[in-house]
């Protein structure tokens, strides 16, 4: 078990690290998807059949595809300049490291309440009688956030005329 | 009734004009692009004719039943099951809804072939023949539906075709806004209806039946009797009331009449088809279908009967001053819808339901005859430009002429059947002036149709000598259709006499199984039957009629009496009433839509003054303050406030500075803070 | 059942993909690679999520997977709005560096 544990938070922190490091924004774009389907793994692992399915429909289907879309119509297809120019490296660097020194303090130093495992089940049955139940007004709201999202974006990508 | 006959084969009605408006919706751009309009006229006509071959085909496997077995049930699934509430998607098929279905289907089918004519040169043909399946679609389901919430759903999707036919050439502002306008005010209709099914289950769940399946409403009805409802009514009557003024949005009666003659600004069949045979008979249908609950609202009864002839007789002199060929055929449907809410009011259900069926025939006819002329003259509407027309069309003429004499009530045209019958049961109920105004409103009705025909037909031609060499007969569909529907107009009489002829009424007998309910005996048992009067009154009509036509006649044709003289009676009071339309629109304007303006009006005004006073208010003081402030500044502590405004100005050109538009300075930022936070709270703990 | 595996190793892979994130989000000039960063944190989060509700009593409490599920959505919206102005932003300037997007620095 731990081996696939290993495996796949080795997929999941290389890809992050290819996103986060590379130079070539097309690079960052596929290592995503690794990461991505990373985190999807981690998710099975930890008895999340549902959230699992939810990340790689929405994530690597949806958001993933975009946002390769989006690079290539701002880039031009041919990829003529694919620059991802890097600034202020060793200030970030500092930083991050710091910030992940506190956190990890904090993790290690935090007595984590545990009730033990969750038992491996299928979890969507219970999932959606949450979502009908108990987060029934967020789910709701979210309905109507996604709305005005599509619309925004809809507006806002939308050019004018030039009249 | 126990065991209705469950079938696969009526789902198939209803689904076949849906395939059609799927098929042209999606596709019929291209096909219409890649194969010519013949194949968009194929679906559409097709669809509707299958479904009319099929409608057929059950009619007759329905007639090899027994009379009180005749039901059919085609349950296709469960479509929601909620507190109690189970409803399916299912179609119930009796003898009223097969009629219905045979109008819808039949009058429909032969109005989508009028189209391929009619509408052979408007580019977006495939878009027509969509709305079209899909209002046929929707229209069926509104019959079809074995509950009322399915029916609600067909309420409402002939709602929504018919706003999108009234506006079909949108790019004109005058046919949009008609086609809002009969959205809107169907809004305010379909809210009672709501209304009132919600009203109706709440009730039937007090009573321990929470149902809205229409044969078990039908089984437990007689529970209701005495329940309590709202704003101090009976339960019934409060449900029937609402479900009746959501019938006045659809079937344009007062109050809610006032968009259908807008509604003329749509093409010509699709008034045919939806604003005079189908879709405005729906709430005719309804109050049928729920005969059983109207029938134990005596109360309720009174008002469809009396608002059905008022509607009738006001509808009716309305139509004498208009000019425009399809204004005067609107107001003649919303009057003829009149006399159908007073014979299903008076509880004469059959004759209400035939009336309807003729009424489908022979306005179809005249609307589509309107339409051949206005083919013919390119566009025009203005029977005052028309005239000697039935030389040069005389197929036209004499198909309209047909449709003219049975909407009169012209033995033994169709409507004099159905009509006459109305009247008289009218009286025969006890109601001397509902009996009263129908009759006026019958000789009224002659007077107006043979003015029509008159301007229309006969005299000299008045339009351009463009038009008057343009003019042709109507092309080979359209002429079909037509005396086909001559036809029916003229025999489809003979399936319901009345009593003092023969005592032969196969249609009566026929839909008898469906309005069988104990109430509804009662209220037909009520009425008086004898022959002799029956006959004094037919003739009373027939009276009534001939002087109309006469009149017409005399004024329109033989040009003995003026019209212009006419209308000057009374100094033209009566006149401008009736060409006004007795100014209901601009009294709506005025009671609604105005205050709600001025309240718009009242808050904009709220805002400029008020708001913007108080913002002034407090800008004004400050600038009096700021000055008092300079004059205290300025003689008494100068120096310390050079010094303030200029160490404020120096931080300011400073602080600017933090605003870097660089997002990634930002993020720096917002981690800073985060840590700070988590180290404070650490070393807080500690 | 978790084979030696405790709640800490997912909050330290969860701990490394955020600060890899904030990395790409401190380093970046690009739009694009900002926003990529964005998910990374994100998901991030959602490990967390993800390994709380696992460790922390499961049985029929599944708040932390609807609050992934949540975190979803609202990346999905955010994701879909922030490259739509990143087009925006490309129309007028015909760049995506934020360094250039600076019309309202003091």
């Amino acid at each position: 078990m731990r081996m696939i544990f290993v495996l796949f938070a080795a997929v999941t922190v290389i890809s992050a690290g290819v996103t986060a490091f590379s130079r070539n924004i097309v690079h960052s774009a596929f290592a995503l998807l690794g990461a991505f389907a990373g985190v999807a793994g981690i998710y099975v692992l930890l008895a999340a059949d549902f959230v699992a399915m939810v990340q790689i429909f929405v994530y690597i289907g949806g958001i993933l595809v975009l946002t390769i879309f989006a690079v290539m119509l701002t880039q031009g297809l041919t990829g003529v300049n694919v620059s991802n120019r890097a600034v202020g490296r060793i200030p970030a660097l500092a930083t991050t490291l710091i910030a992940g020194a506190v956190m990890l303090c904090a993790i290690l130093k935090t007595p984590w309440y545990a009730a033990g495992a969750r038992s491996i089940a299928p979890t969507t049955y219970g999932i959606g009688n949450a979502f009908l139940g108990a987060y029934v007004l967020p789910f709701e709201l979210a309905s109507i956030v996604l709305l005005a999202a599509l619309i925004g974006a809809i507006v806002i990508s939308r050019q004018e005329s030039r009249e | 009734m126990e065991h209705p006959v469950t079938t696969d084969l009526v789902r198939w009605i209803v689904l076949l004009p849906l395939l059609g408006a799927a098929i042209n919706f999606l596709f019929g751009a291209t096909l219409q692009k890649r194969f010519g309009k013949r194949v968009i006229s194929f679906l559409g006509c097709g669809a509707v004719l299958a479904a009319f071959a099929i409608a057929l085909y059950t009619l007759f496997a329905m007639l090899a039943l027994a009379p009180d077995r005749r039901f059919m049930l085609d349950d296709l699934w469960r479509w929601f099951d909620v507190g109690g509430l189970k409803l399916d998607i299912a179609f119930w098929l009796d003898p009223l809804s097969i009629v219905m279905v045979l109008i819808i289907t039949g009058v429909g089918g032969l109005i989508h072939i009028y189209s391929t004519d009619y509408m052979h040169d408007d580019a977006s043909y495939w878009r027509f023949f969509g709305w079209l399946n899909l209002f046929t679609f929707a229209m069926l389901v509104l019959v079809l539906g074995d509950n009322l919430w399915l029916m609600f759903v067909g309420w409402e999707g002939v709602g929504l075709c018919s706003f999108a036919l009234i506006g079909f050439w949108y790019t004109d502002l005058v046919n949009t806004n008609a086609g809002n306008k009969a959205f809107i005010v169907n809004r305010i209709g379909d809210l009672a209806f709501v209304v009132a099914i919600y009203a109706l289950f709440a009730g039937l769940g007090a009573v321990g039946h929470p149902t809205l399946v229409i044969r078990e409403v039908a089984r437990y009805a007689p529970a209701l009797a005495g329940a309590r409802g709202y704003l101090g009514l009976p339960m019934v009557t409060f449900v029937t009331l609402m479900l009746f003024l959501g019938a006045t949005g659809k079937s344009a009666q007062i109050p809610l009449h006032v968009w259908l003659p807008d509604a003329m600004a749509g093409p010509t069949p699709v008034s045919a088809l939806i604003h005079a045979a189908t879709m405005v008979t729906a709430g005719v249908y309804m109050v049928a279908r729920l005969n059983f609950l109207y029938s134990m609202a005596p109360a309720t009864m009174l008002v469809v009967a009396t608002v059905g002839a008022l509607t009738a007789f006001l509808a009716a002199t309305v139509g004498v001053t208009q000019t425009d060929i399809k204004r005067v055929l609107a107001y003649s449907t919303i009057s003829q819808l009149g006399y159908m809410f007073v014979g299903v009011g008076v509880g004469a259900y059959a004759a209400g339901v035939f009336h309807l069926m003729t009424h489908a025939f022979f306005k179809a006819c005249l609307f589509l005859g309107a339409g051949s002329v206005i083919h013919a003259l390119g566009g025009e509407q203005d029977m005052r430009k028309m005239g000697a027309l039935r030389h040069k069309m005389p197929l036209t003429f004499v198909t309209f002429f047909a449709a003219t004499l049975a909407i009169c009530g012209v033995p033994p045209f169709a409507g004099f059947m159905s009509k006459d019958e109305i009247i008289w049961r009218a009286y025969a109920h006890g109601h001397f002036v509902i009996w009263a105004l129908l009759w006026a409103g019958a000789g009224v009705t002659a007077f107006y149709m043979f003015r029509q025909v008159y301007m229309t037909f006969f005299g000299d031609f008045r339009g351009t000598p463009e038009q008057d060499h343009h003019v042709h007969e109507a092309p080979s569909a359209m002429a079909f259709v037509l005396v086909a529907l001559a036809i029916l107009s003229t025999v489809g009489g003979f399936a319901m006499l009345p009593g003092f002829i023969a005592p032969f009424a196969p249609f009566e007998r026929f839909l008898d199984p469906v309005f069988n309910s104990d109430a509804t005996r009662q209220v037909f048992a009520s009425g008086l039957h004898d022959r002799s009067l029956e006959t004094l009154f037919a003739g009373l009509s027939l009276l009534a009629v001939a002087a109309g036509w006469l009149l017409a006649d005399l004024t329109y044709r033989q040009g003995v009496l003026s019209a212009a003289r006419m209308s000057e009676f009374a100094g033209g009071v009566f006149y401008r009433l009736s060409f006004g339309k007795y100014r209901i629109d601009e009294f709506y304007r005025a009671a609604f839509l105005a205050p709600y303006l001025k309240l718009a009006n009242a808050a904009a005004w709220f805002d400029g003054h008020i708001i913007d006073g108080v913002v002034n208010f407090a800008a004004s003081m400050t600038v009096v303050g700021a000055w008092l402030a300079g004059l205290f500044d300025s003689y008494i502590v100068d120096g310390l406030v050079n010094f303030t405004s200029k160490a404020t100005l120096a931080a300011g050109g400073r602080l600017r500075r933090l605003q870097t538009g660089s997002i990634n300075g930002y993020l720096y930022g917002i981690l800073a803070a985060v840590m700070v936070i988590l180290l404070v709270r650490a070393i807080a703990r500690v | 059942m978790v084979n030696g595996l405790t709640l800490n190793d997912f909050l330290i892979l969860g701990l490394a993909v955020f600060l890899l994130g904030v990395y790409c989000v401190l380093t970046r000039r690009n739009a694009i690679g900002i926003l990529m960063g964005i998910e990374l944190i994100l998901n991030a989060a959602n490990i967390n999520y993800i390994a709380f509700s696992f460790f922390g009593g499961g049985g029929a409490n599944y708040d932390g997977q609807v609050f992934a599920i949540f975190v979803i959505m609202l990346a999905a919206a955010e994701a879909v709005i922030g490259l739509a102005i990143i087009l925006a932003i490309y129309q007028n300037l015909r760049t995506i560096d934020v360094g250039a997007a600076e019309t309202l620095s003091g």
